[in-house]
């Protein structure tokens, strides 16, 4: 996904002379090709994200559309008033793609587990958050990224992560994607959870449960029609994430249920990290069973939810 | 350094300052109307700035009032947003909005805040308050510039107290690496931040050697003398290859004799009727 990301970054630079990438340290090797067609505009300002993210601001304000890139926690914990103010406040189309969205760096520790950037980054003002859910649907969103006014966060998931999305449902920035009908239950999801989602939801089919999968690209701004004209057709809604329970997609599915659904919204199951720092090691894979959320545990804590429900 | 010697040697250069001419006094009258209309301010810090802006806005920037957002002007950032106050004068005195609104400084509806406001001023290039984002954002610019073949310049003002952030570094470290001859650092080195002073708070010393060591090149003048100021701004860049730094020895409160060097001054709120009478006798011509 990141590989993919980066390569149409080089190809819309290479149409459009507004498009600028500035990298903070990254790996050795990363669009070569950029820097040596189009060095004026590809930029390797080191370990400095405030003051890359004040950069961008500049360049931006002068016409141009950076696109940032750098290990997700570091463009949103450590620089985060530079977000906030030089982007988010002055309204610039920046472009941050976060490395290791959730829990990729598992190997790594908490420093590198990004499993609150959603909740940071939806929390500001004039944010868009998009997390696709698998390579070919971040080749079709990137292009999208030239024109979209403001400034995007671009939460990126490991890398050869199973091909769910489809290219007949199009894909427009802040229109969730319906990926299967609800039966009794809908399952919201983003990212790479996703394709977890839907796993869960064709285990929870044969065993006589009708599951339907909302893909939620984009967490802000969330489709708010699409959710509220599920959400009254279906006994239950379970929310699916790789990321804490503190403000992320689960937060703002029921935000939403409660401030808009004149009746009775249903019950909202919301299933992600816990409130915590996670304490073990291993692999993205580990740690998501760890925490309940692979397509097995997911199955059965939407089963024992339905159960409850109905 | 011992601290008495570092103290003299900021200040040494302030003694000979000559005294404030109208314009001067003028531009300080401005900031106590718009203090007095909001009834608070950043006042120490606005009036050791007065000479710095009016450097630049009357002899050394590019711009044109009428059309703020000129392609071809040089930018200008107050990184340090909240000396505004001397911004908002000189910004009044240029026409690039009314005069009247000064005195609605921090009203409801007023487009002049405790903080400059992009969004709402002309003539203010970037919202500044939160310290150590105007090198960052102006480097951004200087390289924008420099991309577009303009030969726009870019000047960012910032505090003695804001350069203890440490994104001010990481920005001159990298406007360094680039050779960025478009973009001049000043310093307002006043050397009173808002606890006390900043050989005690965050001893910035050597702070020429500092930036010299970061890529710049550096010029260090009396920030109250206009001549110095005119004669420095109009030999930019120092260096064809170097971005500069020009650290500005002012003082706190400049003009205010009772605020001059006094952090109590450095912000005031609930200014009384007898204090803003009081301000502008120690103005008069």
């Amino acid at each position: 996904m990141r590989r993919t990301s980066l390569d149409m970054v080089y190809e819309l630079a290479k149409q459009d002379e507004r498009v600028v990438f500035i990298g903070s340290d990254l790996g050795a090797g990363t669009l070569d090709a950029f820097r040596d067609e189009m060095p004026d505009r590809f930029f390797m300002e080191g370990v400095s994200e405030a003051n890359i993210i004040g950069m961008a601001a500049g360049l931006a304000m002068d016409g141009f559309i950076p696109y940032v890139n750098t290990i997700a926690t570091f463009l949103t914990r450590r620089c985060f008033e530079q977000v906030a103010m030089d982007l988010c406040l002055h309204n610039l189309p920046v472009r941050l793609i976060a490395n290791g969205g959730g829990l990729v760096y598992a190997p790594l520790g908490p420093t590198h587990l990004a499993i609150e950037d959603m909740a940071i980054m939806r929390a500001l003002p004039r944010m868009t958050v998009v997390a696709p859910a698998d390579k070919e649907e971040m080749a079709r969103f990137i292009p999208l990224t030239l024109d979209l006014p403001g400034p995007v966060y671009i939460r990126l998931g490991k890398g050869g992560d199973p091909i769910v999305s489809d290219e007949r449902k199009g894909f427009t920035v802040g229109k969730a994607i319906l990926m299967r009908e609800p039966g009794r239950v809908l399952l919201v999801s983003t990212g790479v959870m996703t394709n977890r989602a839907l796993t869960a939801a064709e285990l929870l089919n044969e065993s006589g449960l009708g599951c339907g999968v909302l893909h939620m690209h984009t967490v802000k701004p969330l489709d708010d029609e699409a959710l509220l004209d599920l959400a009254s057709q279906v006994e239950a809604i379970v929310t699916i994430e790789e990321h804490t329970l503190v403000g992320g997609l689960g937060s703002a599915v029921r935000d939403l249920l409660c401030d808009r659904l004149v009746t009775a919204a249903p019950p909202v199951l919301r299933l992600g990290i816990p409130d915590t720092f996670p304490d073990k090691y291993g692999t993205q894979d580990d740690l998501l069973a760890y925490y309940g959320l692979q397509p097995d545990a997911l199955a059965h804590s939407i089963r024992e939810f339905a159960a409850k429900v109905g | 350094m011992p601290l008495e010697a570092r103290q003299a040697h900021g200040s040494h250069t302030t003694a000979k300052t000559p005294n404030l001419d109208e314009r001067s006094l003028a531009l300080r009258r401005l900031v106590i109307k718009a203090l007095e209309g909001g009834g608070r301010g950043h006042l120490g810090s606005a009036l050791s700035l007065i000479e710095i802006l009016r450097a630049l806005y009357d002899d050394t920037l590019r711009f044109d009032s009428a059309r703020p957002d000129w392609p071809e002007r040089d930018r200008f950032i107050l990184s340090k947003g909240h000396g505004c106050l001397a911004l908002y004068a000189i910004l009044a005195d240029k026409g690039f909005f009314p005069m009247a609104e000064l005195v609605k400084f921090c009203h409801f509806d007023g487009i002049l805040g405790g903080h400059p406001d992009a969004g709402k001023v002309p003539g203010v290039e970037a919202s500044t308050g939160a310290l150590g984002h105007g090198l960052p954002i102006g480097l951004g610019l200087a390289l924008a510039a420099r991309l577009q073949k303009r030969d726009s310049r870019v000047f960012v003002v910032m505090g003695d107290g804001e350069i203890n952030e440490g994104s001010v570094w990481e920005a001159a470290m990298c406007a360094g690496k680039h050779n960025l001859s478009n973009l001049t650092a000043i310093v307002d080195y006043n050397k009173l931040q808002s606890y006390g002073r900043t050989a005690e708070v965050q001893d910035l010393e050597p702070l020429a050697d500092k930036w010299r060591s970061f890529g710049f090149a550096v010029h260090e003048v009396d920030g109250h003398d206009m001549a110095d100021l005119n004669r420095t701004f109009s030999a930019l860049p120092r260096d064809p290859n170097r971005p500069s730094a020009v650290i500005c020895h002012t003082v706190k409160g400049k003009g205010i004799s009772y605020a001059e060097g006094s952090p109590a001054w450095h912000h005031k709120s609930k200014i009384s009727d007898e204090e803003v009478v009081a301000l502008y006798k120690e103005l008069e011509a």
